[in-house]
């Protein structure tokens, strides 16, 4: 089959590899019919996520129709399922708790010692990002193998386009669990860092959620309008003090809750984002936590901090101080998909979510490495890359 | 049986090894009395000759079966992926052929010395055996019906010492990664039927 690889920073390939086949029980092996490029992809593509190797097929965010089934499987072939980028068991103490990111059985334990070393623990497993998390063959191919998959698809009715149910597999349960994590209370003044996939949906899920007041920070002028298209209010952080602003903008008291949706590879010149750029690029194992911390000052006492932008490492100067005095709460997380994803297909068929306004590139998988490279250096224009194997 | 009496109960069976030592070498800093910590986890890790290495996971199984899995050899060899080939003799030994360091195998041959259905089992090697080691094996109830906590601790002569220690730990052979691994294995395979593999295809699986 052909499949984009990994090959070393900036370089990824499509290449052909041999096809999946089934190896566990519960397997299932999925047809490819759309795959996207994910922001946490550029992570892997700048090559700032440890435990890449040279030939590892990327892409976690993908769905299709399944083709071969193990003896475990609870699927059909000719099914059509979108499928999670967290692998999950379903059974163990955290798959119950719907801690389905934190899965016991999915991360083969041969690839657990380096994520307990990193982390203190290993998480489970996910689909094509670094073998941290399983060293899992990703979906941006003509085929995959999804393991337990009587658990993590979800099947998709037909008649239903593929770009309305795609990002059922992360961005979509992503900016819903972090709004979710934000704890929003109807009338509350939210502020969202980054106008990406992730901070976009995040945008229109604190919305839904009754959130009365909500302000996107970026620097792109369109991702930005697509903000305001969701009903924010908008700052460009390279027009405006960001943290005088949102003060202002709330009466003086700042946001109840903030959400950073950017992670480890924060843009702009702020000192300490240069710093840290320094840093990481020298390969010291520093992330960019500019982000974290103007989310960390700006949030009001005693307010809620909710973190789906990546982190992989450490970070610099952590306004630890901030958080401690202020009584801040901090949720964040990998998104636990499957609590997630029948819930949001019902309100896709209900019409109250439309995931398709963030696409604007649609490639034959051959071009994947053109996608990788607008998705990273057009991001104005190119908000969210759709392939199709 | 309370972490602190897990601990005792190591060197009690080490066989030859003087017990005496242990407790010097573990616990022998003035002012600071034993505490609760299991003796794996002892910043001195070298008891006698003996290097003690062990590892506690949480299964969601009844004891009574992770008991029967762990006393079936077929079953051993299914989650023991560096187990090449194990069986039971007439005389209740049992002959293990592991995976050692660069492709070389070791033989190990034990018998059970103790076992306490559903509980507690202890082995020891044998003569005829390349490794000197023995082992227990604590399966007790986890608090909140979580199921059963699987303790397996053992003691061994490393191969040549330190230094066959560290040359074994860079080429994956260590026990301590073995166990840790085989450990987690079986978890897979009791609460999900299957071992996790990244493999895409049969023949690449580890
Ligand atoms: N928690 C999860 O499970 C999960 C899942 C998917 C993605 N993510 C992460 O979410 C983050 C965003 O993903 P995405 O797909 O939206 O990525 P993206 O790269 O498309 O978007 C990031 C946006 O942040 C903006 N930005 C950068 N620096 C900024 C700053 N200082 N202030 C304000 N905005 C800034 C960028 O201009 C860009 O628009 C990434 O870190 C990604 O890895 C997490
Ligand atoms: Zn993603
Ligand atoms: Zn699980």
């Amino acid at each position: 089959m052909r499949a984009l690889t990994f090959h070393g920073t900036h370089d990824v390939r499509v290449e052909t590899v041999p096809d999946p086949e089934i190896v566990n029980p519960r397997d299932a092996i999925i047809e490819i019919t759309s795959t996207a490029i994910c922001g946490s992809d550029l992570h892997l593509y700048d090559g700032v996520i440890p435990g890449m190797q040279k030939g590892d097929i990327l892409g976690h965010e993908f769905m299709g129709r399944v083709v071969e089934t193990g003896p475990g499987s609870t699927l059909r072939k000719g099914e059509r399922v979108v499928v999670p980028f967290t692998i999950s068991c379903g059974g163990c103490f955290f798959c119950q708790l719907g801690q389905f990111s934190a899965c016991d059985n999915s991360n083969p334990a041969e690839k657990q010692d380096a994520s307990e070393a990193a982390y203190g623990h290993a998480m489970s497993g996910i689909f094509g990002y670094s073998h941290l998390t399983g060293g899992y063959p990703g979906g941006q191919a003509q085929y995959a193998r999804v393991p337990f998959s009587d658990v993590g698809p979800i099947l998709v009715p037909e008649g239903i386009d593929d770009e309305q149910v795609l990002f059922l597999s992360d961005i979509l349960p992503t900016g819903w669990m972090a709004a979710e994590n934000a704890q929003i209370r109807p009338g509350d003044a939210v502020a969202v860092w980054g106008c990406g996939p992730v901070g976009l949906f995040a945008v229109q899920s604190a919305m839904l959620m009754g959130a009365g007041q909500v302000i996107a920070i970026d620097h792109h002028p369109h991702r930005l309008d697509l903000a305001r298209g969701l009903g924010a209010e908008v700052i460009d952080y390279t027009q405006t003090h960001v943290l005088e602003a949102l003060m202002e903008m709330t009466g003086g008291i700042g946001p109840d809750a903030v959400i950073d949706a950017v992670g480890m590879e924060s843009h702009g010149l702020a000192p300490d984002n240069v710093m840290d750029t320094i840093k990481q690029k020298v390969g010291i194992g520093a992330d960019r936590g500019h982000v974290l911390r103007m989310a960390l000052m700006a949030v009001r006492k005693g307010g809620r901090v909710s973190i789906p932008g990546v982190y992989g490492g450490m970070v610099d100067k952590f306004p630890i101080g901030a958080l401690m005095q202020k009584g801040v709460e901090v949720r964040t997380g990998q998104t636990h998909v499957q609590r997630y994803t029948r819930d949001l297909l019902n309100r896709i068929m209900e019409g109250q979510i439309d995931t398709t306004f963030l696409i604007s590139h649609r490639l034959p998988l051959e071009q994947a490495p053109d996608g990788y490279r607008n998705f990273r250096d057009n991001q104005n224009d190119w908000t969210k890359v759709v392939l199709k194997p | 049986m309370t972490r602190a009496s897990t601990r005792i109960a190591v060197p009690i069976a080490l066989a030859g090894a003087a017990v005496a030592v242990y407790f010097l070498t573990q616990q022998s800093r003035p002012g600071h009395p034993p505490d609760s910590a299991p003796g794996r986890t002892a910043r001195q890790g070298w008891f006698g000759d003996y290097k003690v290495a062990g590892r506690s996971i949480t299964i969601a199984a009844p004891r009574q079966e992770l008991f029967a899995r762990w006393t079936n050899p077929a079953e051993l060899s299914r989650f023991m992926q560096n187990v090449r080939s194990v069986g039971e003799g007439p005389d209740g030994t049992w002959r293990w052929i592991v995976a050692g360091p660069l492709a070389s195998e070791v033989t190990l041959v034990t018998r059970i010395v103790e076992t306490r259905k559903g509980e507690f089992l202890a082995w020891r090697s044998v003569e005829g055996s390349e490794i000197e080691a023995e082992g227990k094996v604590f399966f007790r109830d986890a608090p909140a019906g979580r199921g059963t906590v699987v303790e397996a601790i053992i003691a061994y002569q490393p191969p040549a010492g330190t230094i066959g220690h560290w040359i074994a730990k860079a080429f994956r052979a260590d026990p301590r990664m073995q166990g840790r691994h085989e450990l987690k294995r079986l978890k897979m395979l009791v609460e999900t039927g299957e071992i996790a593999t990244a493999a895409n295809r049969r023949e690449e699986r580890a």
